[in-house]
């Protein structure tokens, strides 16, 4: 391959870490261009830890109150965390994104495996930002290895991840043994026309002799990087030791990574399966309690077709026995490859590939929800999702909620240009993924940018009934919600909808505890659930960690000598978590430290979001969230609804479906607003959610900026008593 | 393959296999870095040692661990990273470490110097 044009080149000294930290964070500027690094006080480490905390400190200081996504000054802000590329624990290598996105117009931020993390760090960086727009394709290379920042005109004909991150860890390594210290961050060009543009972060897999991705898929990162023209971003880092971190007690470390991965070893087969199926595991779950979404959150459940999607062929379809871990110690290894896999369709028809996943909520956005039930049209809608850079829960979402519209005749095939958007047409729901990559399609287009767009511009373009679409389009602050029925968790529609970026499952799953377990029956319970939770995953956050070691394997006896609610919390994990940031840090917090520590980022997150919002930063919820909208869908569990009317006092014989949809509606509504004030008040916010000034005084986190911007939007009368 | 074929019942503790062990990779003399490992040294005595399995070589994430011309699982310390993997999912728990001496794991390189000191053959290096 020919040498890529240098544009800027940077020299440094890479700075070692110490005890988790390098102090250090990397800016550049891809437009003027400008290179910085800036250094990381210890007020910055007592009160954003790291990872997210770090991002949103960065994001706010560069943006203004008015700056939009595509504005030069938005930045993708990139950090890993204190225990981000510890090897000992399993699931290390999270790096963390934040940015203003595209959809909901706020923060967001998201997160992915794969080595850039670690090895950006190992370079010296416990952030990166990445601020202004070029004007040429670039290619931004950090080479941890010689201390240089490089900005290179790019030279790729195809910037489609698979493509560009196959070329570029063959570019930039001398060997192959050197391919695994590279990690590429790519978009494709899905994400040129999208809002939900995805950033691909790769690894390489030695024994498939491929380049691996893992996603940080949502909020429209991506977007935002085919914006500054960033066709990839490539770390290198060859000179890896098994304490890179410098840790303080790598006894212990290694003692608790040990107890883990024996847990691991001797459980996870009889537990959540995550090595032999990984998160697929739960496809038959979700169908059976009712929370699988079918033709856009319509239904939960399709007993005649999930047989098809049962785990048990995703099993078949996967490789088996190889390490799959999207880190070094990862023993949940849940990352599952679909090898020699066949393309139908589309610029890559005929090649053969690897393609990664898919996740559960791959299964069930482009699966179930667009009423697809064929495992290969669902790897294939994958492989093309990852490809072009696009996240597959919103465009599934998306793709579902514009297959509704499409068979209640809101949109007709004049309007799709001849596609017939009915759920379940796999020809030509993958024909418009294809146009959307393409950009030149009008329609197409429009879907690429998300619900909440796509609302006003069918109403606006096509004269769509806009009450119909706000009812079942599925979007919560512009953000499409993931891939689990909420309708009959109360807990869940807070799960999703009192977020602070959108309805993701990142913060709290609590439908088992809720609707299964039944362990949280007042507003009280589900509201402090609703600040344990978030709290304690943003955690995960802060130090650059990944969720799933934390509840997806169970120590043997967890519930057998922790009480139900307190089993939820998986006491001895935390304990684990506790031990290992104390191993790595030197500090000695202590279990309940965790949620204070989230505490002060979650409060400065939504404060950010109520800035860039100007006061108005709401939380909406779309009917379909909280119950049936149409009369199939009430009369698919007919006697289920009818009890939950006979439970408020509503007699359901002798009213008409329409009737009682909307009795149950409207209560409901009334239950949403119970559950929003007690959520706010447990979180020590005003009735719009706006934190108080006493909360951000309780955590420190009262600098004036901050404290500004909660007293210009809060007044008196919004005081929760 | 070569490999350290034990004889539990014929073991009279004397300690001398851990010894020659810890001193030889280790330069020290501590049953806590031998990578043979004597327990129960009552009724139910048991020799615990590495038997080339190769279960480890299956979830190391880079390969450092492989087999040897002459069978015997070895590590490539320059590929390993200190995960810890293999000690986790060895079926025996003959994958050691200790954080004080190196941040890599440890195992039974059937080199048979332990053999060699045993007094009553409770240890014997065969090739089969």
């Amino acid at each position: 391959m020919d040498k890529m044009k240098v544009l800027a080149e940077w020299s440094y000294t890479p700075t070692k870490i110490d005890k988790g930290y390098t102090r250090k964070t990397l800016y550049v500027n891809v437009g003027e261009p400008r290179m910085e690094i800036r250094d990381v006080t210890q007020d910055m480490i007592d009160k954003f830890t790291g990872g997210r905390g770090f991002d949103l400190k960065l994001l706010w200081d560069a943006v203004k109150d008015t700056t939009k996504w595509n504005d030069p000054e938005n930045e993708i802000v990139l950090s890993g965390g204190p225990l981000c590329g510890i090897t000992q624990y399993p699931g290390t290598g999270k790096c963390y994104a934040a940015f203003i996105s595209p959809l909901s117009g706020q923060t967001y931020d998201s997160n992915s495996g794969g080595y850039w993390g670690p090895l950006t760090k190992f370079s010296g960086f416990d952030a990166i930002e990445i601020q202004g727009k070029s004007e040429k394709e670039i290619i931004i290379f950090i080479n941890g290895d010689d201390g240089k920042i490089q900005i290179l005109e790019s030279n790729q004909p195809d910037i489609n991840a698979y493509t560009i991150t196959e070329n570029l860890h063959e570019y930039f390594a001398t060997s192959e043994a050197d391919k695994r210290s590279i990690s590429v961050v790519s978009a494709g060009k899905g994400a040129e026309t999208s809002y939900f543009g995805c950033m691909n972060m790769s690894f390489y897999d030695p024994r498939r002799k491929v380049t691996r991705l893992k996603q940080a898929g949502r909020g429209g990162g991506g977007s935002i990087m085919r914006d500054k023209k960033i066709a990839a971003m490539v770390v290198k880092y060859s000179k890896m030791t098994g304490n890179e971190n410098n840790v303080v007690d790598l006894d212990t470390l290694q003692k608790v990574g040990v107890k883990l991965h024996k847990e691991i070893h001797d459980l996870d087969d009889s537990q959540c399966k995550m090595r032999k199926i990984g998160t697929a595991h739960l496809n038959e779950i979700m169908d059976e309690y009712h929370l699988l979404p079918v033709n856009n959150y319509k239904f939960g459940q399709n007993s005649a077709e999930i047989a098809k999607i049962h785990s048990s062929e995703y099993e078949k379809l996967f490789t088996q026995g190889l390490p799959d871990g999207c880190w070094y110690g990862c023993s949940m290894a849940c990352a599952k490859a679909v090898d020699g896999f066949t393309i139908q369709t589309g610029p890559c028809k005929g090649e053969k590939v690897t393609v990664d996943g898919p996740e559960y909520e791959t299964v069930a956005s482009l699966g179930s929800n667009v009423g697809v039930f064929d495992p290969l049209w669902t790897i294939e809608a994958n492989f093309y999702a990852d490809h072009y850079g696009v996240d597959t829960i919103s465009l599934g979402t998306t793709l579902a909620f514009v297959c509704e519209c499409f068979e209640l005749g809101l949109i007709n095939k004049t309007d799709t240009n001849d596609l017939e958007l009915r759920f379940g047409n796999k020809k030509d729901i993958m024909e418009l993924i294809h146009r959307m990559a393409v950009g030149t399609d009008e329609f197409a287009a429009i879907v690429a940018k998300g619900i909440r767009y796509i609302k006003k511009a069918f109403a606006e373009k096509y004269n769509s009934d806009a009450k119909t679409m706000e009812a079942i389009g599925m979007e919560g602050q512009g953000v499409e919600t993931s891939e689990y029925v909420p309708k009959e968790s109360i807990a869940q529609w807070g799960g999703y909808y009192l977020t602070l970026k959108g309805p993701q499952h990142d913060e709290a799953w609590l439908i088992f505890m809720d609707m299964v377990n039944k362990q949280l029956p007042t507003y009280e319970d589900k509201a402090e659930a609703l600040h344990y939770f978030p709290n304690f995953r943003t955690w995960f956050s802060l130090v650059g960690l990944c969720k799933l070691p934390w509840n997806d394997v169970e120590p043997a006896n967890n519930r057998i000598v922790n009480p139900p609610k307190e089993a939820a919390k998986v006491p001895e994990h935390v304990q684990n978590y506790v031990d290992i940031f104390n191993a790595v840090t030197g500090k000695a917090i202590k279990k309940e430290d965790l949620v204070t520590m989230s505490e002060k980022v979650y409060n400065f997150q939504r404060v950010f979001q109520v800035r860039m919002k100007q006061g108005n930063a709401f939380h909406n919820i779309p009917l379909r969230a909280l119950g049936p909208v149409f009369a199939d869908e009430w009369d698919a569990r007919k006697d289920y609804y009818d009890g939950k009317l006979k439970e408020i006092g509503v007699e359901p014989a002798g009213l008409s479906t329409e009737a009682k949809i909307q009795k149950l509606q409207e209560y409901r509504l009334g239950m949403w607003e119970g559950l929003k004030t007690a959520v706010y008040k447990r979180r020590g916010w005003n009735k719009k959610g706006i934190p108080t000034v006493e909360t951000l005084k309780r955590l420190g986190i009262d600098y004036p900026e901050v404290v500004a911007v909660v007293e210009k939007y809060s007044k008196p009368e919004d005081v929760i008593a | 393959m070569r490999w350290l074929k034990t004889y539990a019942e014929k073991c009279i503790n004397c300690g001398k296999c851990m010894e020659v062990c810890s001193k030889t990779y280790f330069k020290e003399e501590n049953p806590a870095l031998s990578r043979v490992v004597i327990t129960d040294p009552g009724a139910g005595r048991n020799i615990s040692v590495c038997n080339q399995c190769g279960a480890c070589m299956a979830v190391c994430p880079t390969e450092a661990l492989y087999r040897d011309k002459n069978g015997v699982v070895q590590l490539d310390k320059s590929k390993c990273t200190s995960c810890l993997m293999c000690v986790g999912y060895c079926p025996t728990a003959n994958m050691l470490y200790a954080a004080t001496k190196q941040t890599e794991p440890f195992k039974c390189v059937a080199c048979g110097l332990c053999a060699k000191v045993c007094p009553t053959q409770a240890l014997v290096l065969v090739n089969d």
